[in-house]
């Protein structure tokens, strides 16, 4: 299934500075995967040593936070939006 | 409601009544809405970006009791976007100018300011007088502190926060609504996340989130509309696009879940990793050269390398002839340095040039100097020509 990832502003420097790529994948798990194959320096930012995506990173398919869905064994269907959104703080 | 018109309270004044005309004239204010904006007592945390169009909005609109906490001065980078200082307010203390400021626009309300850092000493008695807080701050520890606070108080906080052209706002702290820690359990480590003193802020997006964030004040004075509570909106400036997220209460929050562990205010600038008062993040400890001793190799023509890891636009503002090679592009292009020759490496303050250096350090390369300070030591003790940015 193509599924859109969504890279937000403060991790875009680590992502060639995109926006947005796509990738065939089943569950959130499997496109967080293919996003940190595709851009390695990504990784230590969604994910602890342990390979637990940190806390300070929510992921959402479309606008629900997997937290109350299965985490990250999220089915994804086509055309589902993966949204990464880290805290910010600036004010 | 009917009964609230017949007690004898604050009535508003013919002056008052002229001022707030257009607001008495929808039904969705009316006498009884001016007159709850007018008892409302509204307390922001920070006067800078976001505390700007919170204050001028809400003075404006009559809300009768604004404090505001903030320590700053005003200086010349606040003016792109804090739009409640003029030129003339440089140097001076934030909140005596908001206070003028706010007081001329509408001094019919009373303006508190509080010249004080919000500390976990302070922020329960200082929220106590008020009945909403809206966040303004800049920085994670302030972000945690006002949560709990409110939620510990009961009392409401809308949020908003800014990152270069992307806006976050909501209002934690409702009434079986999420808190902050249940959207964010842990602060991300220090340096991930620039401010906006770091990464830049674009000047009309604050005037946008801190509108957001006085508009659901009113709304929560006035107990009318659709709340943004239990939902995240996401702002994209550069995009023009609005967007929205579910946002639930988290069961197992420790601070507002079933089973709580959180139940006074903690060290928070401990939480978030920052040691020391100082809540500058101390970059990795790597050898430095300062500019001054840069100058005398450089005048005494040795061969030094001067490598820049900022990014290009950064370098077009000023740079000192060295070589580009921006900080995220350095695992891949590093082959393009040669280990064996002396380098400087500077960005702007010292802090990513810091980085930089330590990255190289364990790529092999031994010859290698972080300049300290950056190029904004550089122009303060070397060459004043240079522009501070």
């Amino acid at each position: 299934m193509p599924v859109k990832v969504m890279i937000p502003t403060p991790l875009r420097p680590y992502a060639s500075k995109q926006s947005s790529v796509a990738f065939e994948a089943r569950t959130v798990r499997e496109a967080l995967g293919s996003l940190t194959v595709q851009f390695s320096e990504l990784r230590k930012h969604l994910y602890t040593d342990e390979g637990k995506l940190r806390s300070f990173v929510n992921v959402y398919v479309n606008d629900d936070d997997i937290r109350y869905l299965q985490h990250e064994d999220t089915q994804i269907k086509d055309g589902d939006t993966i949204s990464i959104i880290p805290s910010i703080a600036g004010g | 409601m009917v009964a609230a018109k017949t007690m004898p309270g604050p009535k508003l004044s013919n002056e008052e009544i002229l001022r707030y005309s257009r607001h008495l004239i929808m039904p969705e204010v009316g006498m009884d809405g001016q007159l709850k904006l007018k008892q409302a007592r509204v307390l922001l945390i920070g006067a800078g970006g976001l505390g700007a169009p919170l204050g001028l909005y809400l003075a404006a609109a009559g809300v009768g009791r604004l404090g505001l906490v903030d320590f700053d001065v005003v200086d010349f980078t606040n003016l792109q976007r804090q739009v409640t200082f003029g030129t003339s307010d440089v140097g001076r203390p934030k909140l005596a100018a908001a206070r003028e400021r706010l007081s001329s626009l509408n001094p019919g309300i009373e303006i508190v300011p509080h010249e004080a850092r919000l500390t976990s000493a302070n922020a329960l008695e200082l929220f106590r007088d008020y009945d909403i807080i809206a966040d303004g701050t800049d920085n994670f520890p302030t972000r945690y502190l006002v949560n709990d606070a409110c939620v510990l108080l009961g009392k409401p906080n809308v949020y908003g926060s800014i990152f270069r052209f992307e806006g976050q706002a909501t209002i934690f702290g409702a009434p079986d609504g999420p808190c902050y820690r249940c959207l964010y359990p842990e602060p991300p480590p220090p340096g991930l996340v620039p401010s906006c003193a770091d990464g830049g802020v674009l000047g009309v997006l604050p005037g946008i989130v801190g509108s957001i964030q006085a508009l659901e004040t009113l709304k929560l004075i006035l107990g009318s509309g659709d709340l943004l509570v239990g939902r995240l909106l996401l702002f994209d400036a550069l995009g023009m696009r609005f967007r929205e997220l579910k946002l639930r209460k988290n069961p197992d929050c420790p601070l507002c879940g079933e089973h709580r562990t959180i139940t006074s205010l903690i060290d928070y600038d401990e939480f978030c990793g920052i040691r020391g008062a100082d809540s500058a993040v101390p970059g990795p400890a790597v050898p430095e050269i300062t500019p001054r001793e840069l100058k005398a190799r450089l005048d005494r023509s040795d061969d030094v390398f001067i490598l820049d890891v900022r990014e290009p636009h950064e370098y077009q503002i000023c740079n000192l002839n060295g070589y580009l090679l921006p900080l995220g592009d350095l695992p891949r292009r590093a082959h393009e340095l040669d280990s064996s020759r002396e380098i400087v490496a500077h960005c702007r303050s010292g802090k990513r040039s810091a980085e930089a250096v330590e990255f190289l350090r364990k790529a092999g390369f031994r010859k290698i100097w972080n300049l300290k300070g950056g190029i904004l030591a550089w122009s303060e003790e070397v060459d004043p020509s240079v522009p501070k940015y």
